[in-house]
């Protein structure tokens, strides 16, 4: 028996798109931005799942509507088997402390004028976890333990500005688990950060998945992912065109976008230099979705039939392995 | 190395801070740069790259002071400051800049701003300069038509196009570009890379690509320099910068970077780069170096010609210090 986190089922997202007076009076039809359509995974406990895509491809929405953040429009996201997708908002506070999110810029995220050890603490004060400032206190230094700020003592009076960027961010990650949540939603951990320190934070998140974290990473890096993630999920246009094990999706990528989003990658090594498959032109705007495939106007192998039939999510017949699974009809 | 287009020698930029005291944010860069060559300069954010290609331009605000020269051709732009300088902006030297969102005007058509630079030099004006700045906008894949949009109108990668056909319009030799895709997905900056790539090869532009962004280096330049606390630490063809570094800054620079097909573990870079405020007294990389001895604590490592077109700032390279270690 798998041990389920997180399952998300035909999550779907959509936002107004305000009309103008003139367009209201000529009674033109509401438009709306089809942010998130109809995406599932789960996430098994100690995993690493990372949700890849371009801007406006809807890993956020999708991040954002798991905190409940925003509301989903349809679709279920289960909690260890509990739908939290209605859960009314005075009931959430006791799922906030479930499930922590870390965001990409620990310049923004954390309050200059809190010190650490207030930053790390106040996460306890709103859940009222810890009987004194002293219980409190200890589970403060364990959590700046746990994220690799030792000696604990050296921090705990430091303000933000005081920190660098990869400090900041552990802080960030130790305000999030000193709330012990199930679940921790990282969008973008790294891409403010400089070069040489993205690999510390990200080491670090790979060990607390180790000692049976879930996480969820929203990045727009397939090498990070590629590096640090159990699975991947590649998402276009709304949708995740692609899922499956990590390496197996970077070395054997089946849909066609995962495979021109590969062949794009920069890689360090000047040797490995290739071919590169660019698409033309940019993601279609998500307010007109295009028909069948969305991803069928730029898709270089694409038949008459993609812009007709809407692919589904399923085991590929080139993979190694049948969970690694495509949305394309021709895989 | 046939004659440089553009020789860097000895630049040094020194920021006034509050208080009297100054900043010493580049300590001494000289480069030499041959006609089509693609050049990267890389390192970390504060290692001074964007300050030096600035200072290439003229740019840099008020509060700074620069010492040093910049030969275009053999004339040299920082010989009398602005009066110098002005001639070749934009004509012989031009600079597309990391947010293209903010680097164009917003109230004014992308086309007028494509002419704005034609018409400053001179090189052509009215019709024959709007023919021009739509020649200039299809080249870099953008319709001639969409040339009375405004910025808002575009995409980020648009805009970037346009930034570059803005910079493009009068024909200069050198073409800085300050993380010109940073802000891109990445579809977009291997469109940008590409198109890049093609006007450095069809116009033998010299490309300067400053980035924190390795791979990118990788992908698009020839040669590159690695920049750490102001100054140049490395310099070579990128194969060699990867394959066989000869400072550790860049061996760990490189092996901090996660490769999508690599199985190699990142490893991060302890500690932080130094302060530019106060003297650095050995060498600057010594506190967070894995191979530092007693020569790296007391004194600073200059950076020597090693072989036919490689430097490199590291004691390790000296044989005579490598015999005390």
């Amino acid at each position: 028996m798998t041990d389920t986190v997180l399952q998300v089922e035909d999550l779907v997202v959509r936002y107004p798109v305000q009309r103008g007076i003139v367009a209201t009076l000529r009674r033109q039809r509401k438009q709306q931005v089809h942010a998130v359509e109809g995406v599932s995974f789960s996430l098994e406990r100690g995993q690493m799942l990372a949700l890849v895509g371009e801007s406006g491809c809807g890993k956020t929405t999708t991040a954002q509507a798991i905190l409940r953040l925003i509301d989903a429009d349809h679709g279920a996201i289960r909690l260890e088997g509990r739908d939290i997708s209605a859960v009314p908002h005075s009931e959430l506070r006791p799922l906030r402390r479930r499930v922590q999110i870390i965001y990409q810029d620990p310049y923004e995220s954390l309050d200059p004028r809190f010190r650490v050890r207030d930053a790390v603490e106040e996460p306890l004060k709103i859940h009222k976890i810890g009987d004194s400032s002293q219980a409190r206190r200890s589970l403060v230094t364990g959590a700046l333990e746990r994220v690799g700020l030792t000696p604990p003592d050296l921090f705990l009076d430091r303000y933000p500005h005081e920190l660098s960027g990869g400090q900041r961010q552990r802080v960030a990650i130790a305000a999030a688990l000193v709330l012990e949540p199930e679940l921790l939603v990282a969008d973008e951990p790294v891409s403010m950060l400089d070069v040489s320190v993205r690999a510390g934070v990200l080491s670090l998140l790979d060990q607390l998945r180790r000692e049976g974290l879930t996480i969820l990473m929203i990045t727009h890096d397939l090498s990070t992912a590629a590096h640090f993630a159990d699975r991947i999920a590649v998402m276009y246009l709304g949708r995740v065109v692609e899922e499956g094990p990590a390496k197996d999706v970077v070395r054997n990528p089946q849909h066609p976008y995962t495979k021109a989003l590969m062949s794009v990658v920069p890689r360090p090594d000047p040797r490995e230099r290739k071919r590169r498959e660019i698409l033309k032109g940019e993601t279609p705007n998500p307010i007109e979705v295009p028909s069948g495939c969305r991803f069928h106007p730029r898709c270089p192998v694409a038949q008459d039939v993609c812009a007709t039939d809407d692919p589904e999510l399923r085991a590929a017949k080139a993979a190694a392995t049948p969970e690694h699974r495509s949305a394309c009809l021709f895989t | 190395m046939n004659s440089p287009v553009l020789r860097v020698d000895d630049l040094h930029v020194w920021f006034d801070l509050p208080h009297g005291q100054e900043l010493h944010a580049v300590q001494g860069v000289s480069l030499e740069l041959a006609a089509g060559e693609r050049f990267g300069l890389v390192g970390e954010s504060g290692c001074g790259k964007t300050t030096t290609i600035l200072a290439l331009m003229g740019l840099l605000p008020s509060s700074a002071s620069v010492s040093g020269a910049v030969e275009l051709d053999g004339y040299d732009l920082l010989a009398d400051g602005e009066e110098s300088m002005r001639p070749h902006r934009w004509k012989d030297i031009a600079m597309v800049f990391q947010g293209a969102m903010n680097a164009l005007n917003p109230v004014q058509t992308v086309g007028a701003q494509v002419v704005e630079p034609m018409a400053f030099h001179g090189i052509a004006d009215g019709d024959e300069a709007k023919v021009r700045a739509g020649e200039l906008l299809e080249m870099v894949g953008i319709g001639a038509d969409r040339a009375d949009r405004y910025p808002h109108e575009f995409s980020g990668g648009m805009r970037q196009r346009a930034a570059i056909a803005m910079a493009l319009a009068c024909e200069p030799k050198v073409l800085l570009a300050d993380e010109p895709t940073t802000a891109l997905d990445v579809m977009v900056q291997a469109q940008i890379l590409e198109l890049l790539t093609g006007l450095s090869e069809d116009l033998g532009l010299t490309l300067v690509f400053v980035t924190h962004d390795i791979p990118v280096i990788a992908e698009l330049c020839d040669r590159a320099a690695v920049m750490y606390a102001g100054e140049i630490v490395e310099e070579g063809p990128v194969d060699a910068l990867y394959h066989e570094p000869l400072h550790p800054y860049t061996r760990l620079l490189f092996g901090a970077i996660p490769d999508p097909l690599g199985e190699k573990d990142v490893i991060s870079i302890p500690g932080a780069p130094p302060r530019l405020d106060r003297e650095i007294v050995g060498c600057p990389f010594n506190p967070r170096c894995d191979v530092a001895f007693e020569r790296c604590v007391d004194q600073r490592p200059k950076l020597l010609q090693l072989g036919d077109r490689r430097r490199a700032a590291c004691h390790r390279n000296d044989p005579a210090s490598e015999a005390a270690s």
